[in-house]
């Protein structure tokens, strides 16, 4: 009994060891990538092509998504508000809560398993097929050719793409509330307006989706990388990539929404 | 050939995407009625601000002309020193009274400015000198009953 | 680049951990000549290639191309000098992103600034070299096996190398394919005087185009020579791998313990 123990206590200071190690080289990667992105930027028809592929690819889901979440929050906003005779605030409600909360976390969530998985999946198979290898071979440095125009295209691609599930989002609220239930359209806007203020909300919502940005297309990136030569790597891989993202947006969102939104009502 | 698609697409997701955003700040946000950049800065004191927090509005006539930047504690006068932002379009006399209003009865705490009849104009920086704290709504309904009963008792004598 | 020898390599020694994959190797390749680099799966071969190519460094001893030390250089020094070598992988390693004109106009368009018109120029001769000129519009993907390995040939030659490594060019081909990349390599290495190394295992198919083997058996160079004097050879590892023997001094079973006492435990057991 005390042999397990003791191997099981083991087995997770490997694992800790492990994911220490994996960070350290994680940063040294990153480091790696920004330095040599200057090469990449230069040749910004690569990153418009990745752009094409995590952007415009993504943008489907994304609108679509946008539009049924906004609204569902319509609907159930109206639910509970109309108790209180204050329907009219259904329109603050949905979009309050797309522009802080919803749209940078929910479009993030969506953009690392669409866009995110794919990344991972490509890098690694290009890997496992030693396309890497060879471009090595060729003088041709696979970061700044292969990795660094991905990472910008998302983190480029990422702003845009929450600030069109939030929009598309207010405008299903819009649908629900004031073209089916009938709500009064003037009183929708304007109390959105008044709520929502230009500073603290949307610049703070896409700071937020500019950082998720970042922490998707690195952490793909990195995973497709770092992934073994196999099949089963790439895979592993890939399922990686979804869970340690959806994870860091969830606990990037938190700090981040400390740090924006202490001691605001 | 197929390159110059591509590079539509990816042109019209950049524009799509710039002008989601613009619809956030203009449709949803309230840039288009209030903007940061042209403000001025007036204080006042208040003996009780009640539930009043930074970014409340600041209103005159029911117009919002300004929001409430910050709120500190001034330890020798025992009172609120309130520092607000007010849009540069806007003056106030030097007399304006500063008080602090509830929308509803149970709605957010806002400054209410009521314009005076001086000459002078404040300027950014200047202090409001007449203010009027929060209704606290407990001490109010306190007073009433005392009032009551007192009102009671001289009416049984 | 005044010596006649491209690539010399001297008491190299490589390992991975504790495990030693190379045992003092000495190799020269003179220019112009393909050589051949045999010996069973797992002795190291690639190894050697990468060790070629500066991708990993060596434990001790060298290895010189064109008469400098590779693993010896700076990161844009390795560049420079790999734009004069290149590399035909296993299966082809082309971009699956890219199609086949684009392939093999990559180092054109990463490392020269030749005009576009130039470069479609180019890119279709060296197509038109490995009979794939009508096929430059498809992608990878449309590819049979040997197409593939063709292309990525037509890719390698890109820039006229002084040398080319092939890792398994061989491997997973039908007999018509396996002897159109033979003929291609030995044929391009002559018309462009550039130097062929191919590590393989297959015999016949390579024995036939090169010109200078090296077998490598557990680390070390176990025998070397012309074609012909392998083909006579009477060492017993060169005949056991040439005439493709079960048995001999590779053995057939991995080291394990007696075979009977492995069976009689699996008994007690059940």
């Amino acid at each position: 009994m005390p042999r397990r123990i003791v191997l099981g206590i083991q087995g997770v200071g490997h694992r800790v060891i492990e994911s220490v190690w994996r960070l350290g080289r994680a940063s040294r990667f990153f480091m790696l990538m920004l330095m040599k992105s200057g090469t990449s930027m230069r040749r910004f028809r690569l990153i418009i092509r990745e752009i094409y592929f995590t952007g415009v690819l993504s943008l489907i889901i994304i609108v679509v998504s946008g539009l049924f979440v906004g609204m569902v929050l319509g609907l159930q906003g109206y639910e509970t508000l109309q108790k209180y005779g204050s329907e009219s605030a259904v329109g603050t409600l949905v979009a309050l809560s797309l522009v802080r909360e919803l749209g940078p976390v929910v479009a993030a969530l969506l953009f690392a398993s669409r866009a995110g998985s794919a990344i991972t999946a490509e890098i690694g198979l290009m890997k496992a097929t030693e396309q890497l290898a060879a471009m090595e071979m060729m003088a041709v440095d696979p970061i700044a050719r292969v990795v660094a125009p991905r990472f910008w295209a998302g983190v480029i691609s990422m702003p845009f793409l929450a600030a069109m599930f939030s929009s598309v989002g207010v405008f299903g609220g819009y649908l629900v509330t004031v073209v089916l239930i009938g709500v009064d359209e003037g009183s929708f806007w304007s109390q959105m307006q008044s709520a929502v203020d230009f500073r603290y909300d949307i610049v703070n919502g896409v700071i937020k989706t500019c950082v998720f940005g970042v922490a998707v297309t690195a952490i793909a990136v990195f995973e497709g990388y770092d992934a073994p030569p196999t099949a089963a790597g790439v895979s592993g891989a890939t399922t990686r990539t979804v869970v340690t993202s959806s994870l860091a947006i969830l606990g990037l969102d938190f700090v981040l929404t400390a740090f924006m939104f202490r001691g605001m009502s | 050939m197929q390159r110059t698609t591509m590079d539509l697409w990816v042109g019209l997701f950049v524009v799509a995407g710039i002008g989601a955003l613009l619809v956030l700040a203009l449709k949803v946000g309230n840039m288009g009625t209030y903007s940061a950049a042209q403000s001025y800065t007036l204080m006042g004191s208040f003996e009780n601000i009640g539930g009043l927090k930074p970014r409340a509005p600041v209103k005159s006539a029911g117009v919002v002309v300004g929001r409430v930047l910050d709120i500190q504690f001034n330890p020798e006068t025992f009172d609120a020193v309130v520092t607000m932002s007010i849009d540069t379009r806007y003056q106030f006399p030097k007399d304006t009274f500063a008080s602090i209003l509830t929308s509803g009865l149970l709605g957010e705490q806002y400054i209410g400015l009521a314009a005076g009849g001086d000459e002078v104009m404040l300027k950014g920086g200047d202090k409001i000198m007449k203010t009027n704290s929060a209704i606290v709504l407990e001490e109010m309904i306190g007073r009433f009953l005392f009032n009551k009963a007192s009102e009671s008792k001289d009416g049984n004598n | 680049m005044k010596s006649e020898n491209l690539v010399e390599i001297n008491d190299l020694n490589f390992s991975y951990g504790n495990r030693a994959i190379l045992k003092g190797i000495n190799m020269t390749m003179h220019r112009g000549k393909v050589i051949a680099i045999m010996g069973g799966s797992g002795c190291g071969k690639t190894t050697l290639l990468r060790l070629i190519g500066g991708a990993v460094t060596p434990s001790s001893g060298y290895v010189k191309v064109a008469g400098q030390v590779v693993h010896d250089l700076t990161r844009d020094e390795l560049f420079q000098i790999r734009r004069k070598m290149s590399m035909l992988f296993q299966f082809g390693a082309l971009f699956t992103d890219l199609s086949v004109f684009d392939n093999v106009a990559f180092q054109m368009r990463e490392h020269t600034d030749l005009p576009e018109a130039v470069i479609r120029d180019l890119v279709l001769m060296k197509l038109h070299a490995v009979g794939l000129r009508g096929a430059h519009k498809l992608m990878p993907a449309e590819l049979s096996g040997g197409m593939a390995r063709r292309v990525a040939l037509a890719r390698s030659v890109a820039l006229d190398p002084l040398l080319i490594m092939y890792d398994e060019p061989f491997t997973g081909l039908d007999p018509i394919s396996l002897s159109v990349i033979g003929n291609l390599i030995r044929r391009l290495t002559d018309a462009l005087g550039m130097t062929s190394i191919i590590v393989t295992h297959d015999v016949q198919e390579s024995l036939k185009i090169v010109d200078y083997v090296y077998f490598i058996s557990e680390g070390v160079i176990a025998a070397h020579g012309t074609p012909t004097e392998v083909r006579g050879s009477i060492a017993p590892f060169v005949h056991q791998f040439v005439h493709g023997e079960e048995d001999g001094p590779v053995p057939f079973h991995y080291p394990a313990s007696s075979y009977a006492s492995d069976l009689r435990m699996r008994g007690e057991i059940a």
